[in-house]
């Protein structure tokens, strides 16, 4: 229970369904901020009373872990070490992969529960031996994308009770039932960069390293301030004073950690149409063969219809129309249809 | 979040529901006792300020001196030496702050303040705000491995630089039960003239205590750990002694704190003071009994568990550590049985925190988060340990398989 409305209304729905349900709240930080407003990022004190008093008010028991010394180290320093091997992390996957559905899921089964309850948008289908993990009702709070790490032992131990329905069903619902975080805004971006500042975040870390900005001929065009600031696809910041060729925008194409360099270039050098992908996290047993279906690549963007396989350890993918600006490091989901299939780190596009 | 699907497991029902519960937890609060709750309750429906010259104020004063006097008998001192406060928090605040600051303004010398590393935070923090905000200077005398106060140092302390705000040190622990040797104390800090305070919260009502006898300066009591509500202290203070007052107002307990006196919540102090004094002897025996086969028992049922504190102790309380467990999750799991006990510990940002009197007795902090505490109180009965003992080998077995998993 973060102390947002969603995880609210989801412990109340696994007590209605008739489960002994018990709230955590994970301390996460270290230093927690005292007072949500201001605080971009999630798990402030006030969060920790806000989701206690949830709890109270459902009437289930309460307690708050401490997984701030996990979180550090599985979350917050490959975030750190992504971004300075000029890959561009998602923590909210390493969070689920490593913190909510590995460390906290395992300590409580071994106390003897037998599942843990997140207040995502996802559906779980199929049969409770061997369920199935699909797209959440609202495609436009889907959240099926960060559970994609999930492996179906965790999946098998896992509960999602709001996917069915859309959110502001979700904010009417927390007002029935009393909760008074129903009209609590949701967090945004990364929950330990409050200020929503990821790039001085980064820079207060991984220091001002400068370096050149170069074009595809290599023709130096401007000086950077840390590789690390930069992803893929990046118009915006890139403080280049003489205009191109022929006057269009410069995107960031690659970004060369070794030699410190950003390679920009124009919008169709961005065009990704095949995705590589390694360190595979399956929902489900591997599909053999190629197959039909749709990749995503962010959180909240389009699923890409497409023909993937799997082979070893490695997952290809081939889009039917490309995309612009994926950049290595990135997880790339692939869906049959509205079930996930699976998810993979990508390690090269094409 | 998380769920148990097996329902009939956990007897803890619906927070909602009436839940049965094993409580254990009588050092962090107790019932209140019968008689005094029917007194509170019967002053509830009456009307009067105690400081309102007119009728009904005379008799809202007249059940506070009763209470103050009631008070006083029970711990040995007179009524003009009771001061009333809102809590034991707050008679702390008064004793410390209000010592240091008169004592600095009659000398801005005497800027350092004596205490034990064990003290209760509300004890700590006024010191530890003090030495920020105000250039004090504090010393936290150490303790052994039984949490007894290393009274030499103490007395080494004071004969080093006897420029002394004051010294405060707690009649007894309230996480391992831990009686201090005060009568040292006193006679050390009085050869100068060093005013001492003692929270005295936890004793009161457990063991044998006369403010006449100890010659103590200052001593702070609790209402809701004898029986009485909660809302409701006193701090007892020599009336030769000054204090600068934490609250300004209208002036009541003789300007030393003002706001309107608390007349229900006051009888029943009184109430329940004189109670838990006539009982005394015979609830220390009950419970030390009590407390002798909780430890036992629970001791035989763990393997690799040990009790901690001191032969002299509070009747009332036993501390364990469970090696290879976390507190936080033995907590959970004998609150899922209706057993309620207490890891002793602060919570900082919501997070228990290592208790800092365990790492001060010389535990590592995997040991001090590895303890908890049980305490008892006057209704305490047997059936409570056999509950206890019931389920603790399989909670501890559980907590331990659950800190494996965890990577810390």
């Amino acid at each position: 229970m973060s102390g947002g409305v969603d995880s609210a209304v989801a412990a109340a729905r696994a007590v209605e369904a008739g489960h002994d349900v018990v709230g955590v709240h994970l301390a996460l930080s270290a230093n927690p901020q005292a007072y949500r407003s201001g605080a971009r990022g999630c798990c402030t004190i006030e969060d920790s009373r806000d989701a206690r008093r949830a709890a109270d008010v459902i009437g289930i028991p309460f307690y708050i872990w401490d997984m701030a010394e996990e979180f550090r180290a599985d979350v917050v320093e490959n975030f750190i070490s992504e971004y300075a091997a000029g890959n561009t992390p998602n923590p909210c996957l390493r969070c689920n992969e490593k913190i909510k559905f590995e460390a906290v899921l395992n300590r409580g089964i071994a106390m003897g529960f037998d599942a843990v309850v997140t207040g995502h948008y996802a559906q779980l289908r199929g049969s409770a031996k061997a369920p199935t993990l699909h797209r959440a009702v609202d495609h436009g709070k889907d959240q099926s994308y960060v559970l994609a790490v999930l492996t179906p032992e965790q999946i098998r131990h896992s509960l999602f009770p709001l996917g069915d329905t859309p959110k502001e069903e979700i904010r009417k619902e927390a007002e029935r039932r009393g909760l008074s975080v129903a009209n609590k805004p949701d967090s945004h971006d990364i929950c330990f960069i409050p200020s929503g500042d990821n790039a001085g975040w980064l820079r207060d870390r991984l220091g001002v390293a400068e370096g050149p900005i170069v074009d595809e001929e290599g023709n130096r065009l401007g000086t950077h301030q840390g590789a690390f600031t930069y992803t893929i696809g990046q118009r915006k910041g890139l403080g280049i004073s003489q205009p191109s060729d022929d006057g269009r925008a410069r995107y960031v194409l690659k970004i060369e950690p070794v030699s410190n360099t950003i390679v920009v270039g124009a919008h169709e050098a961005l065009a990704v149409s095949t995705i590589h992908g390694e360190k595979l996290r399956m929902c489900g047993p591997t599909p053999q063969g190629v197959h039909r279906g749709f990749a995503q690549v962010r959180a909240h963007g389009a699923a890409i219809a497409c023909t993937y396989e799997f082979v070893g350890d490695a997952l290809t993918v081939l889009l039917d129309e490309p995309l612009h600006g994926l950049a290595t490091g990135q997880a790339v989901v692939v869906y049959d249809e509205d079930r996930v299939v699976g998810s993979a780190t990508v390690t090269a596009t094409l | 979040m998380w769920c148990r699907k097996l329902r009939q497991e956990s007897k803890r029902a619906n927070l909602n529901d009436v839940t049965v519960s094993t409580y254990l937890d009588h050092a962090a609060t107790t019932p209140m006792s019968d008689i005094a709750r029917i007194a509170m309750i019967d002053e509830l429906g009456k009307i009067g300020n105690a400081s309102s010259l007119h009728g009904s104020g005379r008799r809202a004063r007249k059940v506070v001196e009763e209470a103050r006097e009631a008070i006083a008998r029970a711990i040995d001192a007179t009524p003009g030496e009771i001061v009333l406060t809102g809590s034991g928090t707050e008679a702390n605040n008064l004793a410390i702050k209000g010592l240091y600051w008169k004592r600095v303004q009659e000398d801005p010398a005497n800027n350092r303040i004596i205490s034990s590393s064990i003290e209760h935070h509300a004890v700590m923090d006024p010191i530890q705000w003090l030495v920020d905000h105000e250039g004090a200077q504090v010393t936290w005398v150490s303790v052994n491995e039984r949490a007894q106060l290393n009274v030499d140092e103490l007395v080494a302390e004071i004969e080093r630089d006897p420029k002394v705000a004051l010294v405060t040190v707690m009649f007894a622990n309230n996480e391992v039960g831990t009686l201090q040797p005060i009568t040292r104390i006193i006679e050390a800090a009085h050869k100068y003239g060093i005013p001492v305070h003692t929270d005295a919260v936890q004793a009161f009502g457990k063991v044998p205590l006369s403010f006449k006898d100890l010659d103590i300066d200052a001593l702070t009591i609790s209402g809701h750990k004898i029986g009485g509500p909660l809302g409701i202290g006193a701090l007892i203070v020599k009336k030769n002694l000054d204090l600068t007052p934490v609250l300004h107002g209208g002036g009541q307990e003789r300007d030393i704190r003002s706001g309107t006196l608390d007349t229900p919540a006051i009888r029943a102090l009184g109430v329940a003071a004189q109670e838990a004094h006539d009982h005394l002897s015979e609830r220390a025996v009950r419970m030390s009994a009590l407390r002798a086969d909780l430890t036992a028992r629970v001791l035989a049922e763990v393997p690799d568990s040990r009790s901690n504190g001191d032969a002299e102790t509070l009747p009332g309380i036993s501390h364990f550590t469970f090696v290879g467990a976390e507190g936080d999750a033995l907590l959970l799991l004998l609150d899922a049985q209706g057993i309620e006990s207490s890891t002793g510990s602060a919570c900082s940002a919501g997070v228990p925190r290592p208790s800092h009197v365990l790492v001060a007795m010389g535990m590592s902090e995997t040991e001090a988060r590895a303890s908890l505490r049980f305490s008892l109180g006057f209704n305490s009965i047997s059936a409570d340990i056999d509950a206890l003992v019931s389920v603790i080998g399989g909670v501890v077995e559980r907590a331990r398989r659950a800190g494996q998993v965890s990577k810390r």
